[in-house]
């Protein structure tokens, strides 16, 4: 059992917890995730260490509430317990001083995105983060992330808070402006990291491909066990069948299939809803 | 209940005793055990078979050497209890090994009725004084023989990485010596492919439950969610001081063909499919939280336990059609007969000797399979006969699921965090079969991590193996 801390409401529908785990804790990487269970018959759902706190024991969760699973996570309070938190698995994101580097993130790929930004930061790095949401209401982590960037822009689709359209439409400005600029051809943007949406990644992906900037993106594939034993989150690198589980989250933006990526996560989207819709009526008859 | 009434009343002594079944028709709409266990007259009949030879043949063929002659005699005499220790002296998990054995391939092959009749039905008899405890057992509120005791124990420290049946014997042996044993499990139930890939219609997982609550009586410390080599390494173990690990952590990588259309919504590795309907309980999802795709026309590939398991499992979830395909014939099938027999029962069709080829779909979804005639040639290196495409025999098949049971290889994930060790070509652990001992001091190994994809007996047998040896490695510190 792994106590709730503390819960706190990012948005109406994301939610950050602090959970203990301090063996998890002790040894999560930026980029790692966990496996969850809420309860008995829960389903193991993969969510990303948003931050650790190696001292205290603690690591943070954020999940955004879409189904069932994260629906049921969202009904527990502080000083209740998730009922089985795996981790840390995946491989830890590559972390070096490569001078420039581009945080990108959208939604609550925002959170997935924050510690890597931090330990960018740390190992040296210039780092401009780029956050996006649908509106102004839902953006999420801004006073985290500006503390970890140089600078930070924020887009939201609808223009109620700065740049008016995708992530993706920023970066290409950002960077013809950028690369356009004399003085700036010396420091380029050595590297891209991308988190959030499957179609997010995809057009970052493209965008940065005009440039030949090496871009990293963190795929969030359907998993089961997340240690390589069953395959259910396999996707396209390359040409090549890869586990996220194992072989990832972590893979070159520019190699990935984002077609099968998004296909494959809609396999079980109409059980999901009449699963999440069944759920939902429940409630309300409990209510 | 089928079987029971097969006819040859003239040889009534010699025939051998049908197991008591479900229905076929009733059990494919059913996850419940399909054999219902022998009676205790069916047991004593199937017992008097038995000729107590001079020199008994089963014995040798038990991969623990089990002493069946003796267990029978007792059975005869009624002395169940006892035939049970008989058993236990070898084989610590008689209510699983006989019910997955591949008993016809082990010690009913060498049996000497089984020249001229059909072998005593040992794996049934062994089921039998098994199940027989665990009620006397339940009719007195108990679940395990110790469970109430206060077992504590007080030795070295000794630590075991994987629960299935290696690492549950290993750790069952060591507790009964005294040593403090954890065992680590990375998911979150132990019992590795007793719970996650045998279904609940051939080994009951309460059967499984009970053997785990044994170990806890026996103050094993048990920790679930522990995928070792992320959240410990092997030398944290020893800095924590553990004087010895035992790595069971089994053959659980899914193979993949490499064919085209692999990836495909709809194709399964067996190891995910069976994951979501045992241990996540798919088949009552809703009530359960886990999804799995329900085919109405589902292809499995391959010839083994694993590919009968998941055609029986679709058959169960609702498959109109399941296609049993394997490029091999029959003859050359690993699977048990029984699960081949029970297959058949429930309507699997077989297409032998047949191969895939691609697999293709529409707007992501597979919606059928390229299948490929083979014909046997001259055996390759396993011994078998090696298939080889007939040209020109492709044809199509309309499937709706596919799910791939083509073998498992070793999980890299602890291996690769401890270079010192050993591994063959295929990244199975080099280890001594009689020790179990690896190329780095105090670290053992054994079960399917060592041997490939085996069985439950060879896995159990070799965590008793390396319980004995561990328990003389700390004693005298000997490598
Ligand atoms: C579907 C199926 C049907 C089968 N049917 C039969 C049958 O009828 N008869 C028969 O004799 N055999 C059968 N087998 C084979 C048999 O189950 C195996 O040979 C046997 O279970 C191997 O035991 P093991 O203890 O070596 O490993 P496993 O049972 O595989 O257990 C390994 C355990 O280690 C855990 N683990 C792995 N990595 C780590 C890590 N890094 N940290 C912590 N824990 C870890 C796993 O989660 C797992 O619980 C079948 C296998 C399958 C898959
Ligand atoms: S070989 Fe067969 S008949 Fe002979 S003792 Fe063993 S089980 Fe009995
Ligand atoms: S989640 Fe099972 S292999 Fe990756």
């Amino acid at each position: 059992m792994y106590k709730i801390v503390k819960k706190k409401e990012l948005t109406p529908d994301i939610i950050q917890y602090l959970v203990e785990a301090p063996l998890i804790a002790k040894k999560a990487k930026a980029g790692q995730f966990v496996v969850i269970r809420v309860n008995e018959n829960g389903e193991r759902v993969p969510l990303t260490i948003s931050s650790y706190q190696h001292d205290k024991g603690i690591i943070s969760l954020v999940a955004m509430r879409v189904g069932k699973s994260t629906a049921l996570l969202s009904e527990l309070e502080e000083g209740d317990s998730i009922l089985d938190v795996v981790g840390p698995l995946g491989n830890p994101s590559e972390i070096e001083n490569f001078g420039r580097v581009i945080c990108v993130g959208g939604g609550v790929g925002v959170a997935v995105v924050l510690p890597i930004a931090v330990e960018l930061k740390k190992a040296g790095n210039y780092v401009i983060s780029i956050m996006g949401a649908k509106t102004e209401k839902v953006l999420i982590l801004e006073k985290e992330m500006k503390e970890a960037s140089d600078e930070l822009y924020i887009c939201t689709d609808d223009g109620s808070r700065g740049y008016h359209g995708f992530v993706s439409g920023f970066l290409e400005e950002y960077l013809s402006r950028h690369l356009a600029n004399r003085e700036n051809k010396k420091h380029g943007i050595d590297r891209v990291v991308a988190i959030g949406p499957a179609l997010m990644m995809a057009a970052v992906a493209r965008v940065t491909e005009q440039y030949r900037i090496k871009t990293i993106v963190s795929l969030n594939s359907i998993m089961v066990d997340g240690t390589g034993m069953c395959g259910a989150c396999r996707v396209e690198v390359g040409g090549k069948t890869k586990f996220v589980c194992v072989d990832g989250p972590e893979f070159d933006a520019h190699e990935v299939n984002f077609d099968l990526l998004v296909s494959r996560q809609k396999i079980y989207c109409d059980q999901e809803s009449a699963c999440y819709d069944l759920y939902k009526k429940d409630c309300k008859c409990k209510k | 209940m089928s079987g029971k009434t097969d006819k040859g009343a003239k040889k009534e002594k010699k025939d051998r005793t049908p197991m008591p079944e479900q229905e076929p028709a009733e059990r494919i709409n059913n996850f419940k055990e399909v054999a219902l266990g022998y009676t205790e007259e069916d047991a004593l009949r199937e017992a008097s078979r038995c000729l107590q030879c001079k020199n008994p043949k089963c014995i040798k063929g038990c991969p623990v050497e089990i002493n069946i002659k003796e267990f029978i005699r007792l059975i005869s005499g009624k002395k169940f209890g006892e035939a049970l220790a008989v058993i236990r002296e070898r084989n610590s998990l008689p209510a699983i090994c006989g019910r997955v054995c591949p008993q016809e391939d082990q010690c009913e092959k060498e049996c000497i009725l089984g020249l001229k009749d059909r072998p005593v039905a040992i794996g049934r008899l062994e089921r039998y004084v098994a199940d027989r405890e665990l009620k006397r057992l339940a009719d007195i509120g108990k679940e395990c023989v110790y469970l109430d005791g206060n077992y504590k124990c007080s030795g070295e420290k000794v630590a075991i990485i994987g629960s299935g049946p290696a690492g549950l014997t290993c750790a069952s042996e060591l507790a009964k010596m005294g040593y403090q044993v954890t065992l680590f499990e990375a998911l979150h139930k132990p019992g590795g492919v007793l719970v996650y890939g045998i279904p609940e219609f051939r080994l009951p997982k309460d059967i499984v439950r009970k053997e785990i609550e044994y170990l806890k009586s026996m103050d094993v410390d048990l920790r679930v969610n522990m995928v070792m080599g992320k959240i410990l390494t092997i030398r944290e173990l020893f800095d924590q001081g553990y004087k010895a690990v035992f790595i069971a952590t089994g053959a659980g990588l899914p193979h993949f063909m490499n064919i085209p259309g692999e990836n495909l919504n709809g194709v399964y590795s067996a190891n995910e499919y069976l994951t979501r309907s045992n241990l996540m309980k798919a088949y009552e999802f809703p009530k359960s939280d886990t999804p799995i795709v329900k085919g109405k026309r589902v292809a499995v590939i391959g010839g083994g336990n694993v590919a009968m398991d998941s055609a029986r499992t679709a058959r169960r979830l609702g498959a109109e059609h399941v296609y049993l395909i394997y490029r091999r014939s029959e003859k050359e099938m690993p699977a048990r007969n029984e699960e081949i027999e029970h297959a058949r029962q429930e309507g699997i069709e077989f297409m032998l000797l047949t191969n895939p080829a691609r697999i293709s779909g529409k707007d992501g979804w597979v919606n059928s399979i390229r299948l490929q005639k083979m014909e046997l040639r001259e055996p390759d290196s396993s011994g078998r006969r090696r298939p080889v495409p007939v040209e020109g025999s492709g044809f199509d098949l309309d499937v709706d699921v596919v799910i791939v049971a083509v073998g498992q290889g070793p999980n890299p994930l602890l291996t690769a965090t401890i270079k010192e060790l050993g591994l063959d070509g295929r990244g199975l652990i080099k280890a001594d079969p009689e020790t179990g001992k690896t190329t780095v001091r105090g670290v053992f190994a054994g079960g399917d991590i060592v041997t490939g994809a085996a069985t439950v007996i060879l896995a159990m047998g070799a965590g008793r193996k390396a319980a004995r040896a561990i328990d003389e490695f700390i004693k005298t510190g000997k490598w």
